[in-house]
């Protein structure tokens, strides 16, 4: 406040060349401006980039994982696919397999029955051929005696009238019938 | 500080009011006027505050000085202090800021790795530059701390240094006295015109243009306020009849240069650093 009438007398008698600089003014300015160079490049300035370098890192951090997640899901589809296919493969496979074995059980029971009725077919033709075999030897025991029987009643009988002779004939075949059928009755 | 702030023309309207009349005090020395005072360049010459008379000499443009640098660290140091990845308020703003000395001044002059490598000096001098331009329409500082001339030189001469060490380390001393002296694809006979203005440009005219335009429009700025205001001072309190309606008018003046000065402070700080940046760029390329 003293100073007021100073800057009225430097007003009016100031001869200065605003173009020059005073000594003063430079080393001031200087010394301002030096700290605020050092201060804000040493240490505002590089702690304010570390976050924006963090930053920048974090983005590209993120499009990375999300890029690897991209290929992860394409690696998984690819492999899901995979699977599939081969899947696929192995029940067409399981199916091929059961199909020709079923075909093998129907042919080998097929084999198996037909060799069973060829077996029974057999066995009952050589029960056929021993009954016929059984049959051939009481015929052969027992037609000794019949003829024997036959002989001895056509003997007996006259033998001029052929109605007659047909009449015994038959007269012993009936017997021989009713012989027979007398046995099959009692065996 | 505030009486020193409003200018020599006030202040000395001050003494005089409380000369006339002690009685009316704060008041009586407020709303007075003793005629008008244009200013002059004195305005850039305030008394000392300390160590008159000495290289330590400061005054009240120093102290603006001061007051912007350490306002300037502080708000970027509150910003800085607790950044983070997902910024604030603050913390966007500044971001903007230095988005904008990034992509809109350097990267348009430079290739992205040169901006990179010079991109915290150019930085630090454009934040620097509009918080000294910007003291002057800031009340009771009223005063640019570009408008004296020393800062503007010391900041051309720091951007001087940096672009010839940039050009001598690029081409060595021989290589770039010879493409910034004698620039490539020009008849041999032009250099005799072209070499002398070619080093006026490198060695002179670069950082005194630099730091002559800086100082002249904060200069010019600050006594266009200077003006209009003590003008609305004397029309308003002294001035009879019509004539205390021009006050109106000088008022509404001082009021848009207050805020075209804000402008200039902006682009004043995005011009140095736009050609602090075609400089260094010119250093270190081949051809130009």
């Amino acid at each position: 406040m003293t100073s007021l009438s100073q800057v009225v007398i430097a007003a009016e008698e100031t001869t200065q060349n605003p173009l020059v600089p005073a000594p003063y003014d430079i080393l001031w300015s200087t010394i301002i401006f030096v700290i605020i160079v050092v201060v804000f490049m040493k240490y505002l300035l590089p702690k304010m980039q570390v976050v924006l370098d963090e930053r920048a890192d974090k983005i590209e951090g993120g499009l990375k994982k999300a890029e690897e997640a991209q290929a992860e899901a394409a690696a998984a589809l690819e492999e899901y696919t995979a699977q599939l296919t081969e899947a696929r493969a192995e029940a067409a496979r399981i199916r091929e397999d059961a199909r020709s074995e079923a075909s093998q059980i129907v042919t080998d029971s097929h084999s198996r029955a037909a060799d069973d009725a060829k077996r029974i077919v057999e066995t009952a033709h050589k029960q056929v051929e021993a009954e016929r075999q059984q049959a051939v030897v009481s015929l052969r025991t027992e037609v000794g005696s019949l003829a024997a029987e036959l002989a001895s009643r056509i003997v007996g009988e006259s033998l001029t009238d052929d109605a007659r002779q047909q009449r015994i004939i038959d007269g012993f075949l009936d017997d021989l019938d009713a012989q027979v059928s007398q046995q099959k009755a009692e065996g | 500080m505030a009486n020193l702030a409003l200018g020599a023309a006030t202040t000395a309207a001050a003494e005089l009011a409380a000369d006339d009349s002690s009685s009316t005090g704060f008041f009586g020395w407020l709303f007075s006027s003793d005629g008008f005072h244009a200013p002059t360049v004195g305005e850039f010459y305030p008394p000392a505050l300390l160590f008159e008379g000495t290289i330590f000499e400061f005054n009240r443009i120093e102290l603006a000085r001061v007051i912007a640098a350490a306002v300037l660290i502080l708000l970027v140091w509150l910003v800085v202090r607790k950044a983070k990845l997902i910024p604030g308020r603050g913390q966007g703003v500044f971001e903007m800021l230095l988005d904008f000395v990034r992509v809109q001044i350097v990267e348009q002059i430079m290739t992205q790795e040169n901006a990179k490598r010079f991109l915290p000096f150019l930085t630090t001098l454009f934040l620097a530059i509009f918080a000294f331009n910007i003291t002057g329409v800031i009340p009771f500082i009223n005063m640019a701390g570009t408008s004296l001339i020393g800062l503007p030189i010391v900041m051309a001469i720091w951007v001087y240094f940096l672009y010839l060490g940039v050009g001598v380390k690029t081409h060595g001393l021989g290589g770039y006295l010879k493409t910034s002296l004698f620039p490539a694809g020009v008849p041999k006979g032009i250099y005799i015109l072209l070499t002398p203005i070619e080093f006026l440009q490198v060695f002179i005219l670069r950082p005194a243009t630099l730091a002559l335009r800086l100082a002249a429009n904060m200069m010019a700025g600050h006594l266009l306020l200077v003006l209009c205001f003590a003008a609305t001072q004397y029309f308003f309190f002294e001035a009879a009849g019509a004539m205390k309606a021009m006050s109106t008018v000088t008022f509404a003046a001082g009021f848009a240069f207050t805020l075209f000065e804000i402008f200039v402070a902006a682009l004043q700080a995005y011009v140095f650093v736009m050609l602090s940046s075609v400089y260094i760029n010119m250093a270190i390329e081949e051809e130009h």
